[in-house]
C-alpha cells in the first residue's frame, strides 16, 4: 500500500514513524518547506544563536533511508480523490491508497491595510525565519501584533540581538484570554522589566508603505500612535492552511472536519494536527487545537488506524507548556482565565514575582481540576494521576512535593504552599509531606 | 517597579554581547598575560613577585569583571544568546587561534619544558618557571617546577571562569552548588593540601608520591607503579594511608558513590578535569559530536583504553613482583589475587546482566573485556615467564601509554580541542576512570536524568548542550528516561530545557528498569 503524507512537521513525522513501526507499506512524506523534519518550536533559537538549523533536526540525516520513509521536497498543488492522485508543482504526479494531510497553519492576518507589504511577516516556518533573519540587518525597530506564545517569542528574538521591540496587544493583560489575571500580570511585568515597549489594549490600524512596498511604521488604532520600524511581526494567532483545498470537495469548515477516527469525508483520506477539525470535540476540548503535543497525539492515532486498529483520538488530559523569555510556565488539566462557576481556584505567588502555583478543585466534591504553574515544574505523571482519578484536593496539598519536578537543591515551597492554600478557602490542608523519587515511583505504580 | 525600562530608544536596557565596559576588562586580562608572556620570553627585569601578584590578578579581575557584565548584570535565566554567531564558540577563525595556541602550550609544557624555563639538572629557573619560584617558596618551600606553573594556573582558570559559571547559571542551585564544590576540591585538593603535604614532609623530601586525594587509578596510571608504591610504603603513616585509602576509593567508595549518586559524584563534582571543562571548557560544551557515528567510535575508544590500562597495570606489577623477597606478594600470588577479583568483577556483572533488560549488548562486550584480560594475564604468567606483556619490555610499554594516552590525549587533545571538539574530548573518548565509573552508572546506579512525561517539544536544546554529545533528545522526545553510561550528570540538559523536561534524580526501587517506560507512546497495546 502507498501511503502519501503532505507535510513534515511533527504531525506527519508521527505518522510516518509509527506506520513504519506497524507495518511495511511505503511511506512517502511531501514538503515544501524543508527536506528534513525539523523542530518547529525551535525556530527561535536559531535566530537567536542557541542553535544552528541542524540541531534543530530531531533524527539524524540517515535515519529516514534506514526506516524506509521516502522524503520529497515539492509543493502539493492538487489532490483528486477519484483517481487518488496528487499534482506536484515540480510537474510529477504521485498516486496514493491513503492520504494524510498534515498541513500546519499560517499565520493569521485580518485584513489590515498593508499587511501584505514586504518586511511583513508571520513566525511560523523556515521561510518565514530566512526573511526576518534578512529584515533584522541594520533593523531600527521591529513591531509586533499580538500577544499569544509566538508574539513574545518573537519579541524575544529581536530582544536577545537588541533590536527595539514595540508589541501591540489587544488585550488589557498579556494573554489574558488563556490565562488567570495574576500569572497574566506576573507576564506582563516581566515583558517591562525586559525593556519590550508593550502596548496593551492596542490594536493594529494598518501598517504604512515607504513608497517602495516596504512596510515602514505601524499605526494603533486607538491611540492613533505611529510607531516607525523597519520590520512588522504579525502573531495574532494561527489558523488551519486549508485554503488551497477549499473547492476540492474536501469538507472544511475552519480546518478539515474529521470524525473520531480522523478521517475526512473523502474515502483513504485523513486529516491531522494543525489543519484538522474535529467534528465533536471531547467535553472541555476546542475542534481545533495548533499544539506541538496534540499534533503528535494525532499523528500516532492515524497512524493506527491507517493501518487497520481502530482507534478513537483522545487527546486525554489537557497539558501544553511554554517559556516567556524567563519564566517557564506548565499547565495540567482544566485551568480556566476564568473559572468555572463551581470551581474554585487557589492561589500562591513567590515573593520573587516570578514563580507561581495555581490549583484548581471543584467545590462540589473537592476533587482536583487543575494546576497552572509559572517558574516551578511540575511532574506530569504525578498531576495527570491526581487529574485522572479525581483525587481529594486536600489529598494533593498533603502530597504536593510528589509533584515537584525542579532540579535537585532547589528551595522547596511547599510548605509556604498549604499555608497560603489554607488561608483561601475553609479547607484546613495539612503540611506536605516530605518526599523522594522511591515515593514518587511507588505512588505513580499503585 | 524601579527595575521597568520605558525608554524607547533602548529596547534591551542590558549591553550586548560586547560593550565599553567588557572591552576595558578584556584589556586589563591582556595584560596580565603580557606580562605572564614577558616573563616567558625571558625579560629578566619583569620576572619579580610583584609583577607575578599582578600578572595573576589582572587576568582574573579582567576575566571576573567581563563575565559579570555579561551574565550578573542581566536578569537571571538560561544566556545562550549568539553562542553560534561567535567566532571563538563556533569554530571560527578565533577558535581555531585559541585552539592551536592551547594546544602549542601543552606541548611545550609535555616536552620541552626548557621552553618554559626550568633549570636543567640543578640550575636555577628561568622564564615562566622561574617567574613562579617566589609563589612556590612561599606554598612549600622549595623552587617552582612546570607542573607547578601548570598546576597554578589551572587553579586560576577553574577558580575564575567557576565564578563566571555561577553568575551565569545563578538561578540554578544545582550548578551554582555543583560549581563550588569543583572550585573547592581544585583549590584544596588538588593544589594547596598537596603542596602543603610536600613541604611538611620534609625527611621524605625525595620519596614524592602523588598526594591528591581524589586522583585514583586508572586515571593517574602511575599509582602502581614500583617507585609509587616503594614511595609510598617507606614514607610512614602519610604514605601508608594515602596507600589504603587510595584502594578504598577504587574498590570500595567510587562504585558505593556511583550507586549513590551516578558517576556525576566524581566527573562534574570533584574531577579536576572535568572541573576545567565545567568552567572554562563551559563556552565550548555545545561542540560536542553528537552523532550516532561518534558515539560508536567513543564506546570504543574508551573501553579499548581500559582494558589496556588494566592489562598494563597488571603487567607492570607483575613486571617488578619477584619470588617474594622483596615484597609479600609474589608473582604467583599477585595472579591469582587478580584473576579472583576479575572473575567476581564479572560475576558481578553477569549478576546484574540477568537483572537488566535493556542493556544485555553491553554485558555481553564487558564480560567479553573481562576474559580477555584474564585471558592475557594468565598468558604473561605461564608462557612468556619473562613478566613482559605484548612482547615488549612493561616500561616500555607504560612509556608509551604515558606518551599517547596520559600526556597527547588527556592533556594536549583534551584541552588543546576545547574550542574545536567541545570541552570533554578526554572524558568522553579517552578517560579509563570514566569508563569505568560509566559501567557502573549503567549497570547497577540509582542515577538517571527523568524524563516529564510528554512535554518534550523536541527543541534540541538538551543534545545541543550536552558536553559528552549524548543525542538527550532522542530519549526526551519518547519519553524515555536517559541512563548513559557518559552521561557526566552537568545538569546543564535540564537548565536549558525551555519546558521543564528533564530532571537528575535518584531512586533505589527501579534501579534495573529504570529506562523501560516508553511515556510518549500515546496507543498503548494493550487497549486495541
Amino acid at each position: 500500500m502507498n501511503i502519501v503524507i503532505i507535510g513534515n512537521g511533527i504531525s506527519g513525522i508521527s505518522t510516518a514513524r509509527w506506520l513504519r513501526k506497524l507495518s511495511d507499506h511505503n511511506i512517502t512524506v511531501i514538503s515544501s518547506e524543508s527536506d528534513h523534519f525539523y523542530s518547529r518550536t525551535a525556530l527561535m533559537y536559531i535566530y537567536m544563536g542557541h542553535m544552528r538549523y541542524q540541531d534543530t533536526k530531531p533524527y539524524e540525516d540517515y535515519f529516514w533511508e534506514k526506516n524506509r520513509i521516502d522524503l520529497v521536497n515539492d509543493h502539493v498543488e492538487g489532490v483528486n480523490y477519484e483517481t487518488k492522485t496528487l499534482t506536484l508543482k515540480k510537474g510529477n504526479t504521485l498516486q496514493y491508497d491513503k492520504l494524510v494531510l498534515a498541513l500546519g497553519s499560517k499565520s493569521n492576518k485580518f485584513g489590515w491595510p498593508g499587511q501584505d507589504l514586504n518586511k511583513v511577516t508571520g513566525l511560523y516556518n523556515l521561510q518565514d525565519l530566512e526573511k526576518i533573519e534578512a529584515y533584522s540587518d541594520g533593523l531600527n525597530r521591529a513591531v509586533i501584533v499580538g500577544g499569544g506564545l509566538i508574539g513574545i517569542e518573537l519579541a524575544e528574538m529581536f530582544h536577545s540581538r537588541h533590536i527595539p521591540v514595540t508589541m501591540f496587544v489587544r488585550e488589557k493583560s498579556f494573554w489574558d484570554a488563556v490565562l488567570p489575571q495574576e500569572e497574566s500580570q506576573m507576564i506582563t511585568r516581566h515583558i517591562l522589566k525586559n525593556g519590550i515597549d508593550l502596548r496593551l489594549g492596542t490594536n493594529l490600524k494598518e501598517i504604512v508603505d515607504d513608497g517602495k512596498g516596504n512596510a515602514c511604521a505601524a499605526i494603533a488604532l486607538e491611540s492613533g500612535d505611529k510607531v516607525d520600524c523597519g520590520y512588522v511581526g504579525l502573531t495574532a494567532g494561527v489558523s488551519p492552511n486549508v485554503d488551497w483545498l477549499k473547492e476540492s470537495g474536501l469538507k472544511i469548515n475552519r480546518g478539515i472536519i474529521v470524525n473520531d477516527k480522523l478521517e475526512t469525508n473523502q474515502s483513504d483520506v485523513y486529516a491531522i494536527g494543525d489543519c484538522a477539525e474535529q467534528a465533536n470535540p471531547l467535553p472541555g476540548r476546542r475542534g481545533v487545537e495548533a499544539i506541538w503535543y496534540t499534533g503528535r497525539m494525532m499523528g500516532e492515532t492515524c497512524a493506527y488506524n491507517i493501518c487497520g486498529h481502530d482507534i478513537s483520538y483522545n487527546p486525554g488530559i489537557w497539558f501544553n507548556s511554554a517559556k516567556f523569555i524567563d519564566i517557564e510556565y506548565q499547565v495540567y488539566g482544566e485551568v480556566l482565565a476564568k473559572p468555572k462557576e463551581h470551581h474554585k481556584a487557589l492561589y500562591w505567588e513567590h515573593e520573587d514575582g516570578e514563580k507561581s502555583v495555581r490549583i484548581l478543585y471543584d467545590i462540589n466534591d473537592e476533587s482536583i481540576v487543575g494546576f497552572n504553574l509559572m517558574g516551578i515544574r511540575f511532574r506530569h505523571e504525578v498531576c495527570e494521576k491526581w487529574l485522572r482519578e479525581k483525587t481529594n484536593v486536600k489529598e494533593v496539598i498533603a502530597n504536593l512535593t510528589l509533584a515537584n519536578f525542579d532540579p535537585e537543591f532547589y528551595k522547596k515551597h511547599e510548605e509556604e504552599i498549604a499555608k497560603s492554600f489554607s488561608n483561601q478557602c475553609d479547607l484546613n490542608f495539612s503540611t506536605p509531606k516530605k518526599s523522594n523519587l522511591d515515593r514518587v515511583l511507588s505512588f505513580l505504580k499503585a | 517597579m524601579s527595575e521597568v525600562y520605558k525608554s524607547m530608544s533602548i529596547s534591551n536596557p542590558h549591553p550586548p554581547f560586547e560593550d565599553g565596559v567588557q572591552k576595558a576588562m578584556a584589556a586589563i586580562a591582556g595584560i596580565g598575560l603580557l606580562i605572564l608572556i614577558l616573563a616567558t620570553i625571558g625579560v629578566e627585569s619583569i620576572s619579580t613577585p610583584l609583577n607575578l601578584a599582578l600578572s595573576i590578578g589582572l587576568m582574573s579581575i579582567g576575566t571576573i569583571g567581563f563575565a559579570y557584565r555579561a551574565f550578573r548584570i542581566k536578569p537571571a535565566g538560561i544566556k545562550n544568546n549568539g553562542v553560534w554567531f561567535s567566532s571563538a564558540m563556533s569554530r571560527g577563525v578565533i577558535g581555531w587561534i585559541a585552539g592551536i595556541v592551547i594546544t602549542g602550550f601543552y606541548i611545550v609544557l609535555y616536552w620541552y619544558e626548557g621552553l618554559l624555563g626550568l633549570g636543567a639538572s640543578g640550575a636555577a629557573n628561568t622564564g615562566l618557571v622561574g617567574f613562579f619560584d617566589p609563589l612556590a617558596m612561599a606554598i612549600k618551600g622549595t623552587p617552582a617546577s612546570q607542573w607547578f606553573v601548570y598546576g597554578t594556573l589551572y587553579t586560576v582558570a577553574i577558580l575564575i571562569f567557576g565564578v563566571r559559571f555561577i553568575w551565569r547559571y545563578r538561578h540554578n542551585r544545582y550548578q551554582v552548588i555543583r560549581t563550588l564544590s569543583v572550585m573547592g576540591f581544585q583549590l584544596f585538593f588538588a593544589y594547596l593540601i598537596p603542596e602543603i603535604l610536600e613541604s611538611l614532609n620534609g625527611e621524605y623530601a625525595t620519596k614524592w608520591f602523588d598526594k591528591d586525594m581524589k586522583n585514583m587509578w586508572p586515571l593517574d596510571y602511575d599509582m602502581f607503579d614500583a617507585w609509587h608504591i616503594n614511595n609510598m610504603s617507606s614514607t610512614g603513616i602519610l604514605g601508608w594511608g594515602f596507600l589504603i585509602f587510595s584502594l578504598l576509593m577504587i574498590f570500595v567508595v567510587s562504585p558505593f558513590l556511583t550507586y549513590k549518586y551516578g558517576k556525576r559524584w566524581y566527573c562534574s563534582w570533584v574531577c579536576g578535569c572535568g572541573g576545567l571543562a565545567e568552567t572554562a571548557g563551559d563556552s565550548f560544551r555545545h561542540l560536542s559530536d553528537k552523532s550516532m557515528n561518534a558515539w560508536k567510535i567513543e564506546r570504543w575508544m574508551i573501553h579499548s583504553i581500559l582494558v589496556f590500562v588494566t592489562i598494563m597495570t597488571i603487567a607492570v606489577v607483575y613486571g617488578y613482583l619477584g619470588d617474594g623477597s622483596q615484597y609479600y606478594i609474589t608473582r604467583t600470588m599477585f595472579t591469582m589475587i587478580v584473576v579472583a577479583v576479575l572473575v567476581i568483577v564479572g560475576g558481578a556483572f553477569y549478576y546484574f546482566m540477568n537483572k537488566r533488560k535493556d542493556a544485555k549488548k553491553d554485558l555481553q562486550k564487558i564480560i567479553m573485556g573481562i576474559a580477555a584480560v584474564i585471558a592475557v594475564i594468565l598468558l604473561i604468567n605461564f608462557l612468556t615467564g619473562s613478566g613482559n606483556a605484548f612482547f615488549i619490555d612493561n616500561y616500555t610499554f607504560k612509556k608509551w601509554y604515558g606518551f599517547l594516552i596520559g600526556a597527547a590525549f588527556s592533556g594536549v587533545v583534551g584541552v588543546g580541542f576545547y574550542p574545536l571538539m567541545g570541552s570533554r574530548v578526554w572524558c568522553r573518548f579517552g578517560c579509563p576512570m570514566a569508563a569505568i565509573l560509566g559501567i557502573q552508572q549503567k549497570l547497577f546506579s540509582r542515577f538517571r536524568i527523568t524524563t516529564n512525561g510528554s512535554q518534550c517539544i523536541s527543541c534540541g536544546n538538551c543534545s545541543t548542550y550536552c558536553e559528552m554529545g549524548i543525542d538527550v533528545r532522542s530519549y526526551a522526545q519518547k519519553g524515555q528516561n536517559i541512563v548513559r553510561a557518559s552521561c557526566v550528570g552537568c545538569g546543564v540538559c535540564a537548565a536549558v530545557c525551555p519546558r521543564g523536561v528533564l530532571k537528575l534524580e535518584n531512586g533505589a526501587t527501579d534501579v534495573f528498569e529504570k529506562t523501560i517506560d516508553i511515556r510518549n507512546n500515546h496507543v498503548q497495546m494493550d487497549t486495541i
